[in-house]
């Protein structure tokens, strides 16, 4: 079993000290492209994290059989098989998830983070400890995503939480939160620069709370 | 660090390994593929038919939509690239509308298509899009779920706007757009254009009643 010293350090790291979304900054594409509302930043970082978990398990349980030299090819072999079947599995049973996530679903293989977790760590460490590793770095980007997608969908529409009935039916049509009504919208935030300057002012919170608490 | 490649090890060991990893991995997506495809077909399937039944009012037919498929050949202005289908909606046995297939191919990130349905006089039921690559967030707005963009659509014809009203605001015509995407709305409204010329040329063929066995 895992010690819990060495896993509340893998979580500990994942979640705040080396999160992959402000800390790594690893893993932008998606963050960028898709967090400009919560629903879409949730499906996909919980999308992720499922392809994040299952990739640093199964690597981990080969890790001595890949020679050294051919890990980034056999990885990347891996990685796109497993996103390939988890995006089968969701378009033949959750058409609805696959239809708000789209291109991004397959786009997690090129996504640079879960390609450098297996290699730090999945391909060193033990099987447990890598399966947390994953869901650990996973649910990091999946909280910066949200984040993200909070700031952009606020600005951006006034709204908080809209479009969640895409991703589950009819009983989250009413979920949507008018924070502002009468909100004009505010383009830049929902458009690809919005991204950037959100993420700007999210790294910079962090780095001054870490100077501040540390 | 510098001897000469050793054959074996350097080269055939690390291909038979490659192999190895490929035929796994490619017999995993063989089986995944093999288990979801009759699932994926019956969740596509029945988003067509729900996609089907949104482009017309639902009192404008009474049968069952994915039932009433014939062919439709190609033709450069519903702008598909393989033959395609139209389906024949009937209210109490008469036709009432067609829903054409087409595809703008001049959308921002390559071919949109659509299902358009034509009522028998000439207007348009509506129009909706059945697959495209656009921009998530920023040109996805052509979807009716994400907004009511593509109602506008609903009720006009070749006379209504004449042919100068056919295009976006921007270009001086009547039809909405969004600023940032102008290139996806642009490509639609010119094939739903397209598709009423097409329906005006072949209306008596789309319409005519199948007869009875």
């Amino acid at each position: 079993m895992m010690a819990w010293p060495e896993s509340r350090e893998v979580l500990y790291n994942g979640l705040w000290k080396q999160n992959p979304g402000i800390i790594q900054l690893l893993g932008l594409c998606p963050l960028l492209a898709i967090s400009n509302t919560v629903v879409n930043a949730l499906a996909l970082g919980l999308a992720t994290t499922l392809v994040m978990a299952i990739a640093s398990g199964s690597i981990a349980v080969i890790r001595n059989l890949i020679p050294s030299a051919l890990r980034i090819p056999v990885f990347v072999l891996i990685i796109a098989a497993l996103v390939t079947v988890i995006t089968l599995i969701i378009q033949a049973y959750a058409q609805p998830l696959y239809l708000v996530l789209g291109i991004f679903l397959p786009l997690i293989t090129t996504n640079c983070i879960v390609l450098a977790r297996v290699e730090a760590f999945a391909s060193k460490q033990p099987t447990g400890l890598s399966i947390l590793d994953g869901i650990a770095m996973g649910l990091g980007l999946t909280g910066v995503l949200i984040a993200l997608g909070a700031l952009r969908e606020l600005f951006g529409k006034g709204t908080l939480f809209s479009g969640f009935d895409l991703a589950l039916g009819e009983m989250a049509s009413n979920w949507t939160l008018t924070v502002f009504p009468d909100y004009s919208g505010f383009l830049l935030a929902i458009l690809p620069p919005g991204a950037f300057i959100g993420l700007g002012l999210l790294i910079a919170l962090r780095n001054f709370l870490h100077a501040r608490y540390s | 660090m510098s001897s000469t490649p050793h054959w074996t090890r350097d080269i055939l060991q690390p291909a038979a390994v490659l192999v190895v990893f490929s035929a796994i991995s490619a017999f995993l997506l063989f089986g995944t593929h093999s288990l979801t495809a009759p699932a994926i077909a019956r969740a596509e399937r029945a988003l067509k038919n729900s996609l089907l039944a949104q482009t017309l009012p639902a009192d404008r037919f009474d049968n069952d939509l994915s039932q009433a498929e014939r062919p439709l050949a190609t033709d450069p202005l519903l702008g598909l690239k393989r033959p395609g289908s139209y389906f024949v909606a009937t209210l109490k046995g008469q036709p009432s509308a067609v829903i054409l297939e087409a595809s703008a191919p001049d959308g921002y990130a390559g071919e949109i298509k659509l299902l358009i349905s034509i009522l028998a006089d000439g207007r348009l039921g509506g129009v909706r899009v059945a697959s495209h690559h656009e921009t998530p967030g920023l040109a996805d707005f052509i979807e009716a779920k994400r907004s009511p963009w593509i109602q506008q659509f609903n009720g006009k014809s070749l006379q209504q706007p004449s042919d100068s009203g056919w295009k976006v605001k921007k270009d001086g015509g009547q039809f909405d757009a969004v600023a940032g995407a102008t290139v996806t709305p642009r490509a639609i409204v010119k094939a739903a254009h397209r598709a009423l010329r097409y329906f005006e040329q072949h209306r008596a063929t789309l319409l005519t009643p199948e007869t009875a066995p």
